[in-house]
């Protein structure tokens, strides 16, 4: 039985959502460019060319240190971290090394519906290196081809403190804040093209013990499910390590996808010589007490406080709130819709049951449909009123999300409005009767088979128009058992 | 009389009386290269049709618009070769830079070129400047015009050369430690180091990011007024540069001396100076006194700690600066390598001479864990003092002046074996580079038949008061006439 705790920090980087690359004129969107076309002298590091900073990336990351509740200091400054790697055209990358934009702030997160909370120890800004490319493993290609298109796009690192206690926290932590920085519009939150990566240092230490064990560095997870298998397999590894008496040596590892086990990268004696110092080329930052409280200020209502005021103020329940409130872009549709006169609790169930399965099989966003909030919401109320069965409905729906057209419009056009009207109703059911005594009397006497074909009767004198609880409900007080 | 021997502003009034066109005196200079260049090998390269070229739009310019024109239109003038010029290669006097063509030009040259100027070519230096006699080049021996077996100073030796022997009006040298103000004071020329950030560093190739300027070498302190008003200025390509306006240089050179305070540094003039030049300057010092100047002993107490922290600062920036030469994009490259490692080993190690490697081992050292606070950090503390001394010492004067350097030039090969010796020939510029303030050297007299510069060092953007003083120094000695005669002989293999 282990008798240990896990102790895991998340590092998180981040690229930000700006038009241009954090030290040059170059597009920060690099995907799908032909190879080097997305570079210029500064993100190729000619000889001679000079950084300058991009404005946008520091309120960016400012702006998610805000929301991290981070303090952002008055002074800031750039470092060259120093190494020598194909990718890395300068031979330094220009990070934040003992003086960063913000310092000291938290996420809260849940797992399994509980809310907890973790210490977040800065957020910095750097540059991205470019990519390589090998035909086949890298250590099997005869070539290493080198593409610079991503070279200095603005990366945003997020390092959390050592609060997580299980592997299971990580993946929480990283949702959270994902949703955070896409709620910020600073991050897409992309995994899989690698916009938003996380690292893991992981260690394990007697239970009750304060000192940290020997520190694990866990890389190349690229989804939720990679995070929490890695962590999983690294407290297994090292508890077996420890139950046998083995030392955990403080390494680098990477986690293989395919064997679904972590790999042994570099040892803490072949650990880089980084030689951070002051880059000459970029003035320190003065971070104007203005400019952070105008941030602030511009901050949007952020992941849980929406989730909570959606089912306070709309009282919805749990789910539908944390669905709606998934992505800011939901929200503001469900809270169009509700301004246009929809019953909110109606609402949100046609727009995440309804809406939201068309927009899935389609592949666009809620807020990119051709379904108005104000034509959901003329839809909802006429569902609500009656006016529409919902089965109806739904066929119109389907049919405007494809044309654009008017939901309501095409009920009204094509007859399609359910008759709800009582006194109406009743002639039709009072003609049927007269017509159909026997079935009538079947159903007086216990036959409950005759009280459908009775219905079935009048719905097809009303076209079919008319509402079937309505149609029952008179029935069956005409025809007393 | 070559036309390259009148100043600029001579120049520009003839080429707008249609004496001569632009065509003609780029001729001159060209044959003049081809005449002298072969004994005092400052050009690497030049880039004769190109200038032609240019020479050609500076006369359809100055014929269109000879009011609106730049003075600088149709003068000729050359690029010391750490300065990237678009289209002509650039190699910083190292091998590991061969055969690379930059696809820009740095912010200096668009501005000379803008103004109408024309490019002779580039011009020898030591391996990425670092050097104080030229002897570093990968490519070739610079000679000093004045005596062809001493060398020119370094590291803008082909600069301060060309300019000396009159193969160009004016040219662009860099100064990181001296690297212009020392060749300037061996050739006999005028070099102004600009404050840190008057001149925009995009797309020179650095030294130390730090302390590296641009600046002009020029045969009057009045051509140096004019091309540096060309090339100063913000720049939003460089975040290090100036907003301060530049102001008219020309107009405050005409000054006097009448009234100023001059700072006499007890410190620089206790060093162990050559009695030649400490006689040239107590000469021209007390010309200055004659023409109305108070001189005020001055004491900068830092100095004495001030090369030391310049052979760790310097250093540091080296080896992040110089890390972007791995072979991998430009130069040479490597041949066949079984490892990144071995790649990285083989391109930079055929590529850099041993200056460069030497200070990249130094600074490497200094920024690794355990010694960048015993080091680079203290470096940086002595920095700030060396700075706070001239912060004092403007409050009470208005400028410094001194010999540029302790001797002058020395013979080729005297001092390569001796680095120590070789790195305290800057004892006098490097002050002013970690302080990051204006300074310059201007001909004061001859010692033994070769010039000696004295050195005028003002406050930061404190250009002007500099060339004021040093237009009173130029206008005393009445020399810059005399022209050195090189005679051809056949060169030195480098």
């Amino acid at each position: 039985m282990s008798s240990y705790e896990c102790v895991i920090g998340l590092e998180v980087h981040a690229q930000l959502l700006t038009r241009s690359k954090m030290f040059c004129g170059c597009r920060a969107d690099y995907l799908g460019l032909p190879p080097n076309s997305n570079t210029c002298p500064v993100c190729l590091g000619l000889p001679g060319a000079l950084p300058v900073i991009n404005q946008r990336a520091i309120e960016y990351t400012i702006r998610t240190a805000l929301a991290l509740n981070c303090q952002i200091p008055e002074f800031t400054k750039f470092d060259r971290k120093n190494y020598f790697y194909p990718d890395l055209p300068k031979g330094y990358q220009i990070s934040q090394y003992d003086l960063p934009l913000s310092l000291g702030g938290y996420l809260e997160f849940e797992v399994d519906g509980v809310l907890q909370r973790a210490g977040i120890t800065r957020v910095h800004l750097e540059e991205d290196a470019g990519t390589l490319h090998h035909a086949g493993e890298i250590q099997a290609s005869a070539f290493s081809l080198v593409d610079l298109n991503r070279a200095g796009v603005p990366l945003m690192e997020i390092v959390g403190e050592p609060d997580l206690r299980a592997p299971n926290q990580a993946p929480a932590y990283l949702a959270a804040l994902r949703q955070t920085l896409i709620y910020l519009g600073v991050n897409d939150g992309n995994m899989e093209e690698g916009s938003l990566r996380c690292d893991a240092n992981v260690s394990l230490r007697p239970v009750g013990a304060d000192a940290l064990g020997a520190k694990v560095e866990v890389k190349n997870m690229n989804s939720f499910r990679s995070i929490q298998r890695a962590l999983e397999f690294e407290v297994g590894r090292q508890t077996e390590l420890l139950d046998q008496g083995m030392p955990i040596a403080q390494e680098t590892r990477g986690w293989s996808e395919l064997e679904q086990v972590t790999v042994s990268q570099r040892s803490k004696e072949g650990a880089q010589e980084y030689r951070y110092f002051p880059e000459p080329d970029l003035p320190p930052l003065l971070v104007t007490r203005e400019l952070v409280e105008d941030l602030r200020g511009q901050l949007p209502e952020l992941p849980l406080p929406k989730r909570t005021r959606l089912q306070t103020r709309y009282g919805l329940s749990l789910d539908q709130a944390r669905i709606l409130a998934d992505r800011p872009a939901d929200a503001d549709y469900f809270e169009a819709v509700v301004a246009a006169g929809a019953a909110p609790r109606t609402a949100a169930n046609w727009q995440i049951q309804n809406l939201q399965a068309l927009c899935n099989a389609a592949h666009v966003q809620v807020e990119e449909c051709l379904v108005p909030a104000a034509a959901l919401a003329e839809l909802v109320q006429m569902v609500e009123a009656d006016r529409v069965s919902g089965s109806v409905a739904k066929n119109v729906l389907s049919e405007a999300f494809g044309s654009g057209a008017s939901p309501a419009q095409l009920i009204r056009e094509r007859g399609l409005g359910q008759l709800s009207d009582s006194t109406e109703i009743a002639n039709l059911v009072d003609q049927v009767l007269a017509g159909n005594a026997q079935a009538a009397a079947d159903y007086q006497a216990g036959k409950d088979q005759a009280l459908g074909a009775l219905v079935g009767e009048v719905m097809a004198r009303s076209g079919r128009k008319a509402n079937p609880k309505i149609v029952n409900q008179l029935l069956r007080e005409r025809l007393p058992r | 009389m070559s036309l390259l021997e009148e100043p600029i502003s001579e120049l520009a009034r003839g080429l707008r009386a249609r004496e001569f066109s632009s065509v003609e005196l780029t001729q001159v200079a060209l044959s003049e290269i081809e005449a002298k260049d072969g004994a005092v090998g400052a050009f690497l390269r030049t880039t004769g049709s190109a200038a032609l070229e240019q020479a050609r739009a500076a006369d359809r310019h100055l014929a269109a618009d000879p009011g609106g024109a730049s003075t600088l239109c149709g003068i000729p003038v050359a690029y010391k070769d750490v300065l990237c010029t678009k289209g002509v290669e650039t190699t910083a006097g190292s091998r590991i830079l061969e055969g690379f063509v930059p696809p820009y030009s740095a912010t200096a040259v668009l501005r000379l070129e803008a103004a109408g100027a024309v490019g002779l070519g580039k011009l020898n230096c030591d391996e990425f400047a670092m050097g104080s006699s030229n002897e570093n080049s990968a490519f070739q021996e610079t000679r000093n015009p004045w005596d062809l077996g001493r060398v020119p100073g370094g590291s803008s030796g082909g600069s301060a050369a060309a300019v000396a022997a009159r193969m160009a009006c004016a040219t662009l040298g860099s100064d990181t430690g001296g690297s212009i103000r020392l060749p300037a004071s061996f050739c006999g020329v005028v070099g102004v180091k600009p404050s840190y950030g008057r001149v925009s560093r995009y797309g020179l190739i650095p030294f130390a990011s730090s302390l590296d300027q641009i600046g002009p070498l020029t045969k009057t302190v009045e051509d140096a007024a004019q091309v540096l008003e060309v090339i100063a200025g913000r720049d939003s390509r460089d975040s290090t540069s100036a907003v301060a306006p530049v102001g008219d240089l020309t107009e405050l050179l005409r000054g006097g001396v009448e009234g100023l305070r001059l700072g006499m540094p007890g410190e620089y003039l206790a060093m162990d100076l050559d009695p030649g030049v400490r006689s040239v300057f107590d000469h021209a010092a007390r010309e200055l006194e004659a023409a109305g100047a108070r001189l005020i002993p001055v004491s900068l107490p830092s100095t004495e700690y001030a090369l030391a922290a310049y052979y760790v600062l310097a250093p540091a920036e080296v080896s992040s600066n110089l890390a972007r030469m791995d072979g991998v994009r430009f130069g040479p490259g490597f041949a066949s390598a079984s490892s990144l490692t071995e790649a990285y080993e083989q391109a930079r190690h055929r590529g850099f001479g041993p200056e460069v490697r030497r200070r990249i081992l130094l600074g490497t050292y200094v920024l690794s864990s355990g010694y960048y606070d015993a080091y680079y950090l203290r470096a940086q503390k002595v920095r700030t003092l060396v700075a706070q001394d001239f912060e004092r010492v403007f409050s009470e004067v208005d400028a410094v002046i001194s010999p540029t350097a302790p001797s002058a030039a020395f013979r080729l090969g005297e001092r390569v074996a001796d680095p120590l010796a070789m790195y305290a020939t800057d004892i006098l510029t490097i002050p002013a580079n970690l302080a990051g303030i204006s300074g310059i050297s201007v001909p004061a007299g001859f010692a033994a038949g070769l010039p000696v510069g004295l050195q005028v060092l003002g406050p930061h953007l404190g250009e002007g008061v500099c060339l004021r003083v040093a237009a009173a120094v130029e206008e005393a000695a009445a020399l810059w006439r005399k022209v050195p005669a090189p005679t051809p002989h056949e060169r030195r293999l480098a």
